[in-house]
């Protein structure tokens, strides 16, 4: 390939094992993290009587259905789930693979540890059965998910044939408003790009916005890149990416970093690098953002109102959207911000890190939740940093739920901790699916800081005009 | 019915004439498929009962006669014709195992969801991308003839349908040979093997820190 060359090209480049007649790309896989619900590839694998072909590029971790109120067997929802736990347990022995379980202080959600443990760096491709492995993109990593099968087959041959995605670039310009977070960032990409708007495209975040964003900030919005329909989003290593990567547990050492370095240093794009599509967003023009609907796309700043129908020229549209209000329980021009809220969910591999959690704290602290409000740190480690700083106190003080065990929890509602039938719940994960955290949930995704505000509120609230203490 | 154990005795697609099903919504995605209580079954014979469990009943297990596939012509549809954007969402394959389980073999969309897709290649579901104004011409077709069938070829990428409906898909050779041949992937990737060894020990050797 000649001519300048992006952070996608380059990665995938030196990845390339063949290609064949029709096209696709066999490609190597750095790392392959799996989870509880890896069992069908596990089946698949052991029916064909093989093993991993590369453990130590593989590393199982708990973290879809572990219990958030303690460490032992009897804190699981039923014996099921216990079950499913101690089959990863097994496959990864079986398998020679690395597993992060109970009573581990590394372990965590995947995609908010795979990154805090130095598994997950520049330059790699990586892969799970879990759509937002596209997080770990804020990497500068080509990063994606895959089904079953396809894990089956990374764990066999440590490679997948891919088709060459095409590339968008979304750039973020200006200077993100005070009080605007990184959800709300890549909640305004999707509602502008929309749910299919990065289908078959590998996007690349730039611009002055993107830039300067914390590596946390980057990984929430990377998270949401399957969202947009993409297949991966990716980040341009920089000094921020490269100072946080520093030291951590697997990062490369001595002679090994600075060879790192080097590579990583020429990992960007190169300017005049073609993509496919691009798109523009003004990043002074974000506000505090809310989805009313069950698409993500479906996104509006706090001080709009639920769509009417009655405006839907289109029929179909028309009556997809007036079934999407009847089950939301929302009302054609209600402002956003008076919808009430049955409960609040502070978590998930969107916003269970650090950053989210200290954002989440500023607002909740020194005010009461009038709705329960659970808070689940994204990892162990991310647990102690928060006791350590004293949020967690910030948290029970304001009455809100803290719960001490990391896991994905009330964002896919599998380990039990669920919004009932009806509940209205303000949740920091990434989808709105109808039923996504519960037969007949209602969700509404919003950043932490927003979170908080409709805790302390009761209902959907404009964090600025409430402000932190 | 498709293999329990994955691809390696995956059943080939060549064409299928059958019941197709108009389902006029956008952005199904792989929760409305499979609902995620569902995701820690193994997949036995109560598989096929879980797909669009929450389109199809009520919590307390009645029908919604409202929903497509509770419709009379369309309870045995082996097709379905989606709107945009079919299996976006979660990379469940689950999603993709219980409409196999209950016996689909091909969705008609004008798009999906990447990784369904993806995954839909891996299971025998043959996954046929046409443009939205030629879908909602079969939908309307489908909704109002009373023989609501359609033949999807595979060989020669056409379907065929109600009042001499014909539409021309595209779709990416090597996977129209997997699905063709009911290809096993690893079988045809341990064909490359020399060339993996060979990248391993160079690849090795270039990024020591992986």
């Amino acid at each position: 390939m000649t001519g300048p060359r992006s952070l996608f090209d380059k990665i995938w480049q030196r990845h390339e094992i063949a290609r064949n007649d029709a096209g696709q790309s066999l490609l190597f896989i750095d790392r392959h993290f799996c989870h509880e619900l890896s069992f069908h590839a596990f089946n698949m694998l052991k029916a064909r009587g093989m093993r991993a072909r590369h453990p130590s590029r593989t590393v199982a971790v708990a973290d879809h259905y572990t219990p958030t109120t303690g460490e032992t067997r009897e804190d699981f929802n039923g014996n099921d789930r216990y079950d499913l736990y101690r089959t990863l347990e097994r496959n990864a022995a079986e398998n020679d693979v690395m597993f992060l379980g109970l009573g581990d202080h590394r372990r965590g959600i995947i995609h908010v540890i795979g990154p805090e443990q130095g598994l997950s760096l520049p330059g790699m491709t990586i892969v799970c059965g879990d759509s937002h492995t596209a997080t770990h993109g804020a990497m500068g990593a080509l990063s994606f998910g895959i089904g079953a099968s396809d894990v089956s087959h990374v764990l066999a041959t440590q490679t997948l044939w891919q088709p060459r995605p095409k590339s968008m670039r979304v750039t973020v310009t200006g200077k993100r408003p005070a009080h605007v977070s990184a959800k709300d960032v890549i909640l305004a990409i999707i509602r502008h790009i929309g749910a299919a708007g990065g289908t078959g495209h590998v996007i690349e975040y730039a611009g002055p916005v993107i830039d300067a964003l914390s590596v946390e900030e980057r990984l929430t919005v990377c998270n949401m890149s399957i969202e947009a329909g993409a297949r991966a989003g990716m980040i341009a290593p920089d000094d921020t990416t490269i100072n946080w990567i520093a030291g951590k547990p697997f990062a490369p050492k001595e002679t090994r970093w600075d060879a790192a370095l080097a590579d990583w240093r020429a990992l960007p794009t190169e300017p005049g690098a073609a993509f496919d599509k691009e798109a523009v967003i003004n990043g002074g023009d974000i506000a505090p953002m809310v989805t009313w609907g069950t698409s993500p796309e479906d996104a509006a700043p706090i001080d709009e109102f639920v769509p009417d129908p009655a405006s839907e020229p289109d029929a179909t549209k028309r009556s997809a959207l007036t079934d999407k209000l009847d089950y939301m329980g929302l009302t054609p021009g209600q402002a956003l911000a008076d919808i009430d809220v049955d409960r609040v969910f502070i978590g998930s591999c969107t916003n269970s890190r650090i950053d989210d959690l200290r954002e989440a704290a500023a607002i909740a602290k020194g005010r009461h939740a009038k709705v329960p409000a659970m808070v689940v740190p994204g990892s162990g480690l991310v647990r102690k940093q928060a006791e350590q700083e004293g949020l967690n106190r910030i948290f029970i003080e304001a009455g809100f739920d803290w719960r001490p065990v990391a896991g994905c929890s009330m964002c896919v509602g599998v380990n039990g901790d669920l919004v009932a039938p009806g509940e209205r719940c303000a949740s920091t994960s990434n989808r709105n699916f109808r039923g996504r955290q519960g037969p007949g949930a209602r969700t509404h995704l919003v950043g932490p800081a927003m979170a908080a505000a409709a805790a302390v509120t009761g209902k959907l609230s404009d964090v600025r005009k409430i402000g932190a203490r | 019915m498709s293999a329990r154990l994955g691809r390696a005795d995956m059943e080939p697609f060549i064409r299928l004439a059958a019941t197709a099903a108009p389902l006029k919504r956008d952005n199904i995605d792989t929760d409305q498929i499979l609902p995620a209580r569902f995701l820690m079954m193994p997949r036995d014979e109560r598989y096929r009962t879980y797909v669009f469990r929450d389109l199809r009943q009520n919590a307390d297990g009645s029908e919604i006669p409202d929903f497509v596939l509770n419709q009379k012509p369309f309870r045995d549809a082996r097709i379905i014709v989606a709107g945009h954007n079919f299996g976006c969402g979660s990379s469940r394959e689950g999603a993709v195992f219980t409409l196999v389980d209950a016996g689909f073999r091909c969705v008609i969309a004008p798009g999906f969801g990447d990784i369904f897709y993806n995954n839909a290649f891996n299971n025998g579901l043959l996954p046929v991308i046409l443009p939205g104004e030629t879908i909602e011409i079969l939908q309307e077709l489908l909704e109002h003839t009373p023989m609501p069938e359609i033949t999807v070829d595979l060989e020669e990428q056409l379907v065929t349908g109600p009042e001499k409906f014909t539409a021309r898909f595209e779709i990416d050779p090597h996977r129209r040979e997997k699905l063709l041949k009911g290809l096993d992937p690893v079988a045809y990737t341990m064909q490359f093997e020399a060339a993996i060894n060979e990248f391993e020990n160079t690849y090795g050797a270039s990024y020591p820190w992986g």
